[in-house]
């Protein structure tokens, strides 16, 4: 690599090959990988899965609302509108597509948006997310109050399940969200709204 | 006194906080016991955790080539540090090379351990830590007390003064939340206006290039999403071979820090943002010559969850600062003697050997048995003090002489009866904080004869 301190250059030349080859010599004899065969746990039904879900997404400090059919998503959107502030919508069900802006300060007073989740998780609530449906990376983390849009028959029960269904490497970047930002750095006190949003709202499309 | 002993004797001055420390840290392992009981299959969990890392370090060049390979295809800038000083000019050059003003870094064990925040602020430039935790001990000009934790060793009273001082709050306004949104508003400040974002490595991911980043509170994202540069730092041990095995890391990582069932945010990145760049720093800076040891190799299999700080009855009581090194507790008491082993020849020391440590590990470390180990080898080396030295010596005379053995325990029991003073005195370091309970009359021994003849 060329991004190298002159003043070092004597002393490191090629940490690589030297590094790599110390990690040669010192590693310990070879082991095998474990067979992570998971029993799939197909005993659980879809409905407890979404059952599951809802719980440990409340758990974590988020809303659930569960909606079946374009009239469901409708009266939501009526009901919980945000009364001003910036909203970007990312979801086809909730609307036309929002064009994302650019500049960081307007995106800083970004109250509310709305994004396509993959696949959510039964054992912690976290919904898989990934570039493409974000418009922009930071959208999901600066918003005031993030709306996560999933389909309940996307619903897995372990972690194991959720990486078997998602392609870590699709996009440049992905996330699992689950719950608001939260922090308990000050004597382990609980607050919701640490660096992202304050609010997290998913919507369970039936 | 040992260097650990001396530090953790002015923490306890001050016994309010050292109970309370005690016991919050308490809590926080019996929300991770709740969290690991809640899985039937944890124990499976652990063992395949285990596995793959062994895997991992007996391929560990090959993974690392591979994880370089796949990294470079994405578009990430690849850098090989060689050991603390070399991680802290790459930074520096990539810093100067594109004439960076603002610099936001998220919580990163690793550049604790080299000192990064220092070394640029001699060169004239500011690091803004935006971990809550870590942005006030950075206020405090204090290093972090808990890899996870960073301020668990302050009360809110602490923080909002720091506050006060900071960033202009209300003094005794004592309120989390009002401190936490405190720290909200300036930080976003920081965020929006930072050009280089530093970030650490949970997982990096050989199969794919990829590395996962995991907090709570956004705070990698915000840096890493808003500035232009985005450098990642990892120790070489943070490599897993494929995206699958992150199903068992993410499952055991946040059970066993907090018992939370997954951080908020398990972030993968693989390729630059649209107009960004992004570097990767390797670091060894001493893990191959871990590596090489065959009794403390497997201390590099550790995710950092600090389980094993919160279960430690000596960690809990002395807090994280007696231990004057990056990563404190039972793991940071196997590792540092690898970094320095004089500077800390007194950490191996600092345990009980109880084992609860290698009980919580999610990684099955068999971190006791480390600790035991350490002290040999620190006693070879002749690193051991003087004081425990002598001692040690004594005693082992003693216990080599039954009958020499017996009649000083008639005495002792004698004594700590008839003349309490002359053993529950200043010089007598077993009568600290402690209430020694009555001696009996007669040992077990002649007790036992007794039951024998009767």
């Amino acid at each position: 690599m060329n991004n190298r301190n002159s003043t070092t250059d004597k002393k490191y030349t090629n940490s690589r090959s030297r590094i790599l080859e110390a990690v040669a010599k010192s590693k310990p004899a070879a082991t095998p990988l474990p067979d992570l065969r998971f029993a799939l746990s197909d005993n659980e039904t879809q409905p407890e899965l979404v059952s599951s879900f809802e719980q440990f997404v409340q758990g974590v400090g988020g809303r659930v609302f569960q909606l079946e059919g374009a009239g469901a998503i409708r009266d939501y959107l009526q009901k919980e509108a945000p009364t001003d502030g910036l909203v970007i919508n990312r979801v086809e069900e909730i609307g036309p597509i929002d064009e994302v802006p650019e500049s960081l300060s307007t995106l800083d007073t970004l109250q509310r948006a709305y994004i396509r989740g993959k696949i959510g998780v039964a054992e912690n609530g976290a919904i898989w997310v990934d570039e493409t449906a974000m418009g922009k990376r930071i959208i999901p983390f600066i918003c005031q109050e993030l709306v996560l849009v999933i389909n309940a028959e996307d619903i897995v029960p372990t972690m194991h399940q959720a990486y078997n269904a998602i392609q870590v490497n699709g996009a440049g970047f992905g996330v699992f969200i689950a719950g608001p930002s939260k922090t308990a750095d000050i004597e382990q006190s609980l607050v919701i709204g640490a660096h992202g949003p304050v609010a997290l709202t998913v919507l369970i499309l039936k | 006194m040992s260097k650990h002993a001396t530090l953790a004797a002015q923490f306890n001055a001050d016994e309010a906080r050292t109970d309370w420390h005690d016991q919050t840290l308490w809590w926080v392992r019996q929300k991770r016991d709740k969290a690991a009981h809640s899985l039937p299959e944890w124990e499976q969990l652990r063992q395949w955790a285990s596995e793959i890392k062994n895997h991992t370090l007996s391929h560990l060049d090959t993974y690392l080539q591979q994880f370089e390979e796949n990294a470079i295809a994405n578009g990430v800038n690849v850098h090989w540090a060689a050991d603390a000083a070399e991680h802290n000019a790459i930074i520096h050059q990539i810093i100067k090379a594109n004439g960076v003003q603002g610099i936001v870094k998220s919580k990163s064990m690793l550049t604790e351990e080299c000192h990064l925040n220092e070394y640029l602020l001699k060169q004239g430039i500011e690091v803004v830590d935006t971990d809550l935790g870590e942005r006030i001990v950075q206020f405090r000009k204090e290093p972090p007390s808990h890899i996870v934790l960073p301020a668990i060793h302050l009360k809110k009273q602490d923080v909002s003064d720091t506050f006060h001082d900071h960033l202009g709050t209300e003094k005794g306004n004592y309120d989390p939340q009002y401190l936490t949104h405190s720290a909200r508003k300036h930080l976003r400040e920081k965020f929006l206006a930072a050009d280089l974002a530093i970030t650490g490595v949970n997982f990096a991911i050989a199969e794919t290039g990829g590395f996962v980043v995991c907090t709570n509170e956004g705070n990698a994202d915000m840096g890493a999403h808003a500035a232009k540069i985005h450098i990642a730092c990892m120790g070489f041990e943070k490599i897993i071979p494929r995206a699958e095995h992150l199903g068992v890391f993410t499952r055991l990582l946040a059970r066993s820090a907090t018992g939370q069932p997954i951080t908020t945010y398990t972030s993968h990145f693989h390729k630059p943002g649209p107009g960004q760049e992004l570097h990767i720093v390797i670091v060894d800076n001493g893990r191959s010559r871990q590596l090489g040891r065959e009794d403390f190799r497997n201390s590099l299999k550790c995710i950092r969850c600090a389980a094993c700080f919160n279960t430690c009855p000596v960690y809990r009581r002395s807090g994280g600062h007696s231990y004057h090194t990056a990563v404190a507790g039972p793991i940071g008491s196997i590792l540092n003697p690898n970094l320095d082993m004089k500077a800390n020849a007194d950490l191996p020391f600092a345990s009980t050997l109880c084992g609860s440590c290698s009980n919580v590990c999610p990684v099955k470390i068999n971190i006791h048995e480390q600790l035991w180990k350490w002290r040999q080898v620190i006693a070879k080396e002749g690193l051991v003090e003087p004081s425990k030295k002598a001692g040690m010596k004594f005693m082992a005379w003693v216990l080599s002489k039954p009958a020499l053995y017996r009649s000083m325990g008639a005495l002792a029991r004698w004594s700590m009866r008839k003349l309490p003073f002359l053993v529950n005195n200043q010089l007598n370091p077993w009568y600290k904080q402690r209430e020694m309970p009555k001696a009996p009359r007669e040992s077990f021994q002649s007790w036992y004869k007794k039951q024998q003849r009767s």
